[in-house]
């Protein structure tokens, strides 16, 4: 057997050993030639500032695009992924509105909340064994419910009252949507944020042992129960892993300003979802990387931003993003194949 | 020694009697064969013995012990590994990720502990090599691999985890005649280690060739139980075959 295992290493090129390797290599180059075409076609792209507006742009996705390719290489789906940003900054700020507290005091009950909504999210996945596509299109559609529902029955109207005035603010805000001064440009924490959490999550896929699991879970999950996996344990984690995701991009949409608008969110999760697609992640599961879904994210930043540098009707932002999310997934499906050739 | 011990078994689901009064036998170092066609009752029998199912009637003793099994985990902390013909393995992760997948060994104290990625590199080449398997490269996601290396690999991998009883379901099922080879020798090789091994098959060839003890099975009950100075192969095909059916199948298709 050792004879044909030879062969076939030998008769694989190196770039096809490359791309099994490294899960976010396509996107690499894409986000280069993205970089290059908008550097030609667009004045001022490559000034510092604008590349810290794009840093920016991208960072707010690039904090949910790390959870969600994680929970996506685990073999599942988060509709509720963009409403939980809103209602996780709707909790904050009403409730400590509504009690007059310190805002670090809503913002740790809004962190119970959101990963308490994240743990339904998995607990009812596992317990029912339903598709997550509809479990969370359900959360989704109640989420997005009760954030109009509530801040219309508490504040009245679609946004809620600031609470700028209140006690822990500034150091709130400070944590959550300050701006760095560095070599005289501008760069806001939430970059920070987005690249603590790539580090994190990096480390945690590739070096412990959840890692392993949910690379098993994802790519076969009757393999990985059968060898002792806690899948169920382990699918529940990665949901409260988007919801802590969704809590801090909730902070920083509420400490930005210092009121939220209740209809905000709807159709970001798809754009989570399809970072971390263009980033490398299997849409079927046990294959990808967290850096890849922050190059995913970059992507997104450039082109969204390299649109308005160059002057364009912003309505081809959307033509580009399809055009890249095919192109990622026709890679991802060859990748697949290639891996799993001879199976 | 009797590492595991099925007396009259039975399992049903609602009202389906999927088996019933099935005994078996596991011995460290000896080969069990399970054989029956399909829906005799035989992976209804593996998830029993790895702790997929619990049995309804009769009794399991594990090292003469009696037990219920609750989970897979328990199964295997109790030293029963089972390898499934198709859910071996996750077909994307690369070889030593799969090898220790469920039971990964790690270094480092507190939230710095992780993944002893070396030792399990180095362990998973050294575990292979011991079954006289010789992969160049440990990094190559598992799906590259052919069928048969995929099932030695499983083998290897409950073998190196302290297994004392290796449960194999269709190891041989969909392989071609070298690649069966390769993995029945390396079922005796386990065998040769001390494990008990219950090999579950419906080629009565491959069972012949490693089996000291055959089950048979047919329709959820057991149907024969002989050691290997008591049958022969043509005896077994015939029994397995379903005998008089066999004879009834050869008239029907007898040309005239």
């Amino acid at each position: 057997m050792t004879q044909t295992a030879d062969e076939r290493i030998l008769r694989s090129s190196p770039l096809r050993r490359l791309l099994l390797s490294r899960p976010e290599l396509g996107s690499v180059v894409g986000a280069l030639a993205v970089f290059v075409f908008f550097g030609v076609a667009a004045d001022g792209f490559l000034r510092a500032s604008s590349l810290s507006t794009v840093l920016y742009a991208s960072s707010t996705i690039g904090i949910m695009a790390v959870p969600v390719a994680l929970l996506m290489i685990g073999g599942e789906f988060d509709l509720s992924a963009g409403v939980l940003v809103t209602s996780s900054a709707l909790v904050s700020s009403m409730f400590s509105y509504q009690m007059t507290a310190n805002t670090w005091v809503g913002a740790g009950v809004s962190l119970l909340v959101t990963l308490a909504i994240g743990a339904f999210n998995g607990f009812v996945l596992t317990r029912t064994r339903l598709p997550s596509f509809i479990v969370t299109l359900g959360t989704f559609l109640m989420l997005t419910g009760m954030n109009l529902g509530f801040t219309k029955l508490i504040d009245g109207t679609v946004s809620t009252k600031t609470i700028a005035d209140m006690e822990g603010f500034p150091s709130a805000h400070a944590v959550f949507a300050s701006t760095l001064t560095l070599g005289g440009v501008d760069f806001k924490v939430t970059i920070l944020w987005w690249l603590g959490l790539v580090a994190l999550a990096s480390w945690i896929l590739l070096r412990t042992r959840a890692g392993n699991w949910i690379f098993a879970v994802g790519g076969n999950q009757d393999a990985a129960r059968a060898v002792g996996v806690p899948v169920a344990r382990t699918k529940i984690g990665l949901y409260m892993g988007v919801a802590f995701g969704a809590w801090i991009s909730g902070q920083h949409l509420l400490f930005s300003f210092d009121a939220v608008q209740s209809g905000e969110g709807v159709g970001n999760e798809l754009i989570y979802i399809i970072a971390a697609v263009i980033g490398g992640c299997l849409i079927t599961g046990g294959y990808g990387s967290a850096i890849g879904s922050a190059v995913g994210a970059l992507l997104f930043g450039m082109t969204s931003k390299g649109i308005v540098f160059a002057e364009w009707n912003p309505d081809w932002f959307k033509f580009f993003l399809g055009a890249m999310l095919l192109l990622a997934t026709l890679l991802n499906a060859w990748v697949k194949k290639r891996a799993e050739a001879t199976k | 020694m009797t590492l595991v011990e099925l007396t009259g078994v039975s399992k049903h689901y609602g009202g389906v009697r999927a088996l019933e009064g099935v005994s078996l036998e596991v011995h460290a170092g000896r080969i069990t064969c399970v054989l029956g066609d399909n829906g005799a009752g035989k992976s209804t029998l593996i998830k029993m013995i790895a702790g997929l199912h619990r049995h309804d009637g009769g009794t399991l003793r594990i090292e003469g012990e009696e037990t219920h099994l609750a989970s897979p985990r328990e199964a295997l902390d109790r030293g029963i590994a089972t390898v499934y013909q198709d859910l071996a393995v996750v077909p994307l992760m690369p070889v030593w990720r799969n090898f220790f997948l469920g039971s990964e060994p790690r270094k480092g104290v507190g939230p710095f502990k992780r993944l002893d990625t070396g030792l399990m590199r180095r362990t998973t080449r050294e575990a292979l090599l011991r079954m006289g398997i010789d992969l160049r490269d440990v990094d190559q996601p598992i799906g590259t691999l052919s069928g048969g290396e995929r099932q030695c690999v499983a083998i290897a991998r409950a073998v190196h985890f302290g297994a004392k009883v290796l449960v194999l379901d269709e190891p041989t099922a969909a392989l071609g005649v070298k690649q069966s080879g390769m993995v029945l020798k390396y079922v005796a090789a386990a065998r040769d280690e001390g494990l008990g091994v219950v090999l579950i098959t419906h080629n009565p060839h491959h069972a012949y060739l490693v089996g000291d003890r055959f089950v048979l099975l047919r329709r959820g009950t057991m149907v024969g139980n002989y050691t290997r100075d008591e049958i022969t192969l043509d005896e077994l095909t015939q029994q397995m075959a379903g005998g008089s059916d066999l004879d009834a199948l050869r008239h029907e298709l007898r040309r005239n």
